[in-house]
């Protein structure tokens, strides 16, 4: 075994402490005007009649009402976590867990009301199906109100549909088995609270063989103010099969502060292949509390693809289970931490199966005295024999009063294991800056190119129209207005 | 004179407090090349920086004016969108930032227009067989990994594909071999037979002078310019050295 740590590279001081300004958000913060007869509210906080109420308005199978109830008692016997950003701004008498538009999903784009569909426009949802996707699910709320797969993905037996749905449709025993397995409500305090309260989502399944050539995608609106959004996505990606499914997020700026305890579980069965993209953004008085998971058989990879922007704290780490021999995970992010944010993300691995192999490549970047924790943890079970596990986190700091922090964490239950690890944190280089405005870039110009450089491992791995909002929004990050 | 292009008058600059130009004066006029020669710490970086607008650098007195406007307090961008050009001694790594990607936007940036793509990729790729320079540079990370010599060829790249009116070459030679020198020098050739591109060449040897066209030379010492010659002077230094001049 060996761990490497290299010194950190060229810190260079910043002659004006800060140098931009803050972020103009309002592409994204639009606020639309919702009548409140439109919607159904359960009242605020979270009784066991409240979770019946919503169990009983999604027609919950008798199971699913029994595990909603079950979760909440796990989370009344749960402490809130203390371990990263504080999170005593959020008062779970107040949110609103449930929220729905009074309107049954559409799949004709033109009988989705107005409002809703004048959100989803402005984001670019479905523009974005017209151009190249396979399929999309777009959730309002707390609900799906939009779902639509292309006919050729359909007749390859490929399933993708809302989780609702999916609890009673030809899939019900398959999602009864997976559904909070990967992720148990005991898990931490907001994996319960999402299982009392979880609400839309979407359920992939891929049969045997199958590759899906071109990214399932799904969009999460969250509009509501005080609302939570605990969409539940459940993958499950058969053996030999092949699939790239995105997910955007997206919530307009409220007083109040928003919850966001969503729950992702992939299931990538023996030799198949899952990416699982992910650009998150959030507005910033959102808790992004949200917990992904994936279990890959032999033979098996996962890839994720995440970029966190946006939020007031975000706990974010997802895990790989590399169960099957030879199976193999790699995590690439990027994590910008402005002004009053605090993002602690990274990514998990455990390693239990031989041969196994995990790489994580991450980058965060802070300015206007936001903080970025990197945390990530490598386990290598007793029996993972051959195992090979690589570590690579960069932070670039935009100011002085900005704080990146990196906590990686290695545990190895085995000597037959090889484990790199590599922390590099730095400024932005002022002669850097000035090389490119030598060229006649300005300076502002000059410092998005570099921070876009900074993060383009993971903005190189999205779909063209992603890697462009994703550019996009680093340089509304880095011009303020 | 009228047609002078770059105009330096009393030029003074430093760095950390500590006075590294004195008293410079200088003129330009297009299509000349001139060669600033000088010890090591004369002060010829410097220059180059302060000419180009290096925020680290402090200009105490004097004027520095382009086309006859003063630039003296304008950032590095807007000499360079004017036309000026400094090759770096030491071209920086931008992670991220395709070479490419960045001589595109570069051009973007001084046209103010969309760059035709095809045309672009066809100039690139003559300019960088000129330079004997591998294709595959054009999609790497702007210099990351590059060897010295590439590091080098790559700013001269972007000096035959921006064409700017005044370019200052900074120790462009400095750490070449001979086939790398040959090949930069090939481009610096073509950059003088464009029209009227006028050259600063600041170089600690002579090496690369060899097949350039010189019409100026200047001997800088601790931040003076305390000799000006023709094309002789190169020679002479090549012989004697600076001792004359300490």
């Amino acid at each position: 075994m060996e761990i490497r740590k290299d010194t950190p590279i060229d810190i260079e001081k910043d002659k004006d402490g800060i140098l931009l300004d803050d972020v103009n958000r309002e592409l994204y913060d639009f606020k639309d005007e919702e009548k409140d007869e439109d919607f159904y509210k359960v009242d605020e906080g979270l009784t066991p009649d409240i979770i019946r109420e919503i169990s009983e308005e999604k027609n919950d199978p008798e199971w699913m009402r029994e595990f909603r109830l079950k979760s909440l008692e796990i989370y009344n016997n749960i402490e809130v976590p203390d371990w990263g950003p504080p999170i005593d701004g959020l008062d779970m008498d107040r949110i609103v867990t449930y929220v729905r538009h009074k309107s049954d999903m559409k799949s004709d784009w033109n009988e989705v009301p107005e409002d809703i569909k004048n959100a989803f426009e402005k984001l670019g949802i479905p523009q974005a199906e017209r151009e190249a996707l396979a399929g999309v699910g777009a959730q309002y709320d707390s609900e799906l109100v939009y779902h639509n797969v292309r006919e050729d993905v359909k007749a390859d037996g490929v399933i993708y549909t809302d989780m609702e749905s999916a609890l009673t449709g030809e899939y019900a025993d398959m999602v009864k088995e997976h559904f909070m397995k990967l992720v148990p409500p005991t898990d931490h305090k907001f994996a319960a609270l999402h299982g009392a309260v979880w609400s839309g989502g979407s359920f992939v399944y891929v049969p045997k063989g199958v590759k899906v050539d071109i990214p399932l995608q799904s969009y999460f609106r969250l509009n509501a103010r005080g609302a939570g959004q605990f969409e539940h996505t459940l993958i499950i990606v058969d053996e030999e099969a092949d699939l790239h499914f995105i997910e955007g997020c997206s919530a307009p700026k409220y007083n109040v502060a928003n919850l966001h305890a969503g729950c992702v579980e992939l299931y990538v069965a023996r030799n198949a292949h899952l990416r699982y993209s992910t650009i998150e953004n959030w507005s910033k008085n959102m808790y992004n509390l949200n917990t992904k998971r994936a279990l890959v058989e032999e033979g098996g990879t996962i890839e994720w693809i995440s970029g966190s922007f946006g939020s007031h704290e975000s706990y974010l780490y997802p895990t790989s289970v590399l169960k099957g021999d030879d199976s193999h995970a790699e995590f690439t992010g990027v994590t910008f931490a402005g002004k009053g944010q605090n993002l602690d993300t990274g990514a998990k691995m455990i390693h239990i199966g031989r041969r196994t192999s995990s790489f994580i490549d991450t980058k965060s970047i802070c300015k206007s005295g936001g903080i970025s924790t990197y945390r990530s943890s490598v386990v290598i079970g007793k029996n993972a024999e051959g195992a090979k596990a690589s570590v690579n986190c960069g932070s670039l700091m935009l100011d002085s009063i900005s704080r990146s922090d990196t906590v990686p964490a290695i545990e190895m239950r085995t000597d037959k294991a090889d484990v790199g690890h590599e922390a590099k944190i730095g400024r932005i280089s002022d002669e850097a800056v000035f090389y490119l405005m030598s060229r006649g870039i300005t300076e502002a110009e000059a410092r998005a190119m570099i921070v876009s450089g900074f993060a383009s491992p993971v903005s190189k791995e999205l779909p063209l129209e992603y890697a462009a909002e994703m550019n996009n929004l680093i340089k509304l990050e880095m011009e303020g207005g | 004179m009228s047609d002078v292009l770059l105009s330096i008058k009393n030029l003074s600059a430093s760095v950390d407090n500590e006075m590294i130009l004195k008293d410079i004066n200088l003129n330009i006029r297009p299509g000349e090349t001139h060669v600033l020669l000088g010890p090591n710490g004369a002060g010829k970086s410097t220059l180059g920086n302060v000419l180009m607008g290096n925020p680290v650098y402090k200009v105490e007195s004097g004027s520095i004016t382009f086309e006859g406007e003063e630039i003296v307090n304008e950032s590095a961008d807007k000499r360079a969108n004017r036309g000026m050009f400094l090759s770096f001694q030491n071209p920086l790594e931008v992670p991220g930032l395709s070479l490419e990607s960045f001589i595109r936007n570069a051009i973007r940036q001084k046209t103010g227009k969309a760059v035709r793509i095809l045309k672009f990729k066809k100039e690139l790729e003559e300019k960088m067989g000129l330079l004997n320079m591998d294709p595959s540079y054009a999609d790497r990370d702007l210099n990351v990994g590059f060897s010295g010599g590439e590091k080098k060829k790559a700013e001269i790249l972007q000096l035959l594909m921006l064409n700017p009116k005044f370019a200052i070459l900074d120790e462009t030679d400095s750490g070449l071999d001979v086939d790398a020198v040959k090949n930069v020098s090939k481009g610096i050739e073509e950059y003088q037979k464009s029209e009227d591109g006028a050259l600063l060449i600041i170089t600690h040897s002579t090496k690369i002078l060899e097949s350039l066209k010189v019409d100026y030379t200047h001997v800088l010492v601790k931040g003076q310019i305390v000799k000006t010659g023709d094309a002789s002077l190169v020679k002479e230094i090549n012989e004697n050295g600076f001792e004359a001049y300490l």
